[in-house]
């Protein structure tokens, strides 16, 4: 066993950053975080298909995050949401269940929803990555996240950025959603405080306001 | 997950020449040498982050070109490539109007985030998902283990197995999509190292635990999922799936029926009747089809047909629910052709 979770005190500033950075990481576009990389690595080339073997050791890969290309140096087994919160201190993308069933892991790939949990790192290619970091535009909020804050459609918090992606996609996608609609966009994020019914209000209130 | 190095295949010959062994064989008798494939990887990551499949190699076989496309012929049939995803079945209209049970299948398979990654190769291939079989801390025959904690009579958390076929191995396929593909004879088309393809009948790509405890499909390492085909409907098929949840949003089977068939008027000509999460591997009722071919498709033929699907059903000490919700699910999808 380690000590560190027995004695809290041992490092003061971590827990005090910690909140701060995610009250600033929800509104905040991405940080440009660059990862040093390894002299030695090699270059992860597009695209993918190229008949090479990578790894087991970390290498540098490029990734386009919410708009900004990065480099940063990941195992194959890093995962996609390891690669976003370990490694680019995107932490707004949260992992739960970390078996692809809860979602709240969720981000776009080219657009799409999907589990960063239960994908490669490697996966990505060029392939363009979309976080809960980069909804927010400008500094302006999206009607989504504006009606999750007045409608008060989030309690402790976990399932919350998953299910924001959720929601932003159907309303970005789907000018005029009913509540079937939502229903099927969420049927993926599960959420153990069980806010469904705010999450639905909020979500058919923001589309409203978006046409 | 353990360290393992990773091979981005540029083509189904290359990555047939890379790999060396199969999820099966490697869960069955580990290795930890094995260089096996992966596309969409929702099952195989599953297993590697339980510590159950500890491969040196994954072969990404994702990025393959020409495994990603769907057509549809009114001679030809319907060609899915492996590599299509299962969103990608859901919003194909064709599939929607030519093989409806299908579409309903793909579309109460998993969630929105994962049908974006799962491909139909991998949906069909995946291990079933009894929780002692998944489970690093217990014993499985399907593991090369000595026991089967999920029969035992008192103790067996068995309320999701199987009641047909369970004499070797209780647990149901994992796959609800196979359900509707096995009703529409769809084929699986398989290429290996030799270069040569071959073409199997669904009923024939899945193996009884009886026959192979290792195994739930006839893969060998030296082999690949290209596509599979479902044959042409005639203008009289019709088909219906329905499939059993505990919760609404999303969940794996209970148990699910689906039905293809040849009508004339209300008269069933033909029928193909298979049932998912029954079985071992996805069950075709040939009772329940003779039960209602060359009769009226209406609520007393339905029903009987639906008990005659259950007469060889053995169940658990906890799933003697299953008899009677495939009795009512069996008469509802029939009924849903009329």
């Amino acid at each position: 066993m380690e000590n560190k979770d027995q004695d809290p005190e041992s490092k003061p500033g971590k827990t005090i950053s910690r909140r701060s950075f995610i009250r600033g990481a929800g509104l905040s576009t991405a940080s440009s975080v660059l990862m040093t990389s390894n002299a030695f690595a090699l270059e992860y080339k597009e695209p993918l298909v190229t008949g090479k073997e990578f790894g087991p050791d970390a290498i540098t890969i490029k990734m386009k995050v919410n708009g900004i290309t990065k480099s940063l140096s990941v195992e194959p087994r890093t995962t996609l949401a390891s690669a976003l919160r370990d490694h680019l201190e995107l932490t707004g993308t949260k992992v739960v269940c970390d078996r692809g069933s809860c979602s709240a892991c969720t981000v776009y790939l080219d657009g799409k929803p999907v589990n960063s949990c239960m994908m490669s790192a490697f996966d990505v290619g060029d392939k363009e990555i979309t976080t809960i970091e980069g909804i927010a535009k400008n500094g302006e909020l999206h009607p989504v996240q504006e009606a999750f804050i007045e409608h008060d459609a989030s309690q402790c918090g976990y399932c919350t950025p998953g299910m924001v992606m959720s929601c932003v996609h159907l309303v970005d996608n789907n000018p005029n959603p009913n509540l079937e609609d939502v229903k099927n966009a969420t049927r993926g994020n599960l959420c153990r405080c069980g806010t469904y019914p705010k999450v639905f209000k909020a979500t058919l209130a923001a589309a409203k306001k978006t046409i | 997950m353990n360290k393992f190095s990773w091979y981005e295949a540029k083509s189904v010959e290359d990555a047939l020449e890379q790999v060396n062994s199969t999820l099966s064989d490697e869960l069955y008798e580990p290795t930890q040498k094995a260089s096996v494939f992966k596309s969409g990887g929702i099952d195989v990551f599953d297993w590697v982050k339980e510590g159950l499949l500890k491969p040196q190699k994954i072969i990404n076989i994702r990025n393959i070109p020409g495994l990603d496309q769907i057509s549809y012929d009114r001679k030809e049939g319907l060609h899915i490539g492996s590599n299509v995803t299962l969103a990608e079945i859901a919003s194909n209209p064709e599939i929607k109007s030519q093989y409806l049970a299908l579409h309903q299948a793909v579309n109460h398979a998993a969630t929105p985030q994962l049908r974006n990654v799962s491909t139909l190769g991998g949906n069909i291939a995946q291990r079933n998902r009894c929780w002692y079989f998944r489970s690093a801390d217990h014993d499985c025959f399907r593991k090369g283990g000595d026991r089967c904690f999920a029969r035992h009579s008192e103790t067996g958390e068995n309320e999701n197995h199987a009641i047909l076929d369970n004499g070797t191995c209780v647990s149901v396929h994992a796959s609800s999509i196979a359900t509707a593909l096995m009703a529409f004879n769809a084929s699986v088309v398989i290429a290996n190292a030799e270069g040569k393809q071959k073409t199997v009948q669904m009923d024939d790509f899945f193996v009884s635990a009886g026959e192979d405890i290792a195994m739930e499909n006839i893969l060998q390492a030296k082999e690949i999922i290209t596509e599979i085909i479902l044959p042409p409907p005639s203008k009289n098929t019709k088909s219906a799936y329905i499939k059993q949840v505990a919760r609404e949003s999303y969940d794996w089977s209970l148990a699910d029926v689906a039905v293809v068939m040849e009508v004339s008027g209300n008269t069933c000509k033909s029928a193909s009747i298979v049932l998912g999460a029954a079985a071992p591997v996805p069950y075709r009722s040939v009772e329940a089809q003779q039960a209602i071919e060359s009769k009226t498709i209406n609520s007393d033929n339905a029903t009987a047909a639906a008990k005659a699907a259950m007469t060889k059903a053995r169940p658990l000490s906890k799933n003697d629910y299953k008899v009677p919700l495939f009795v009512s699910t069996i008469k509802q999808t029939i009924l849903e052709i009329a």
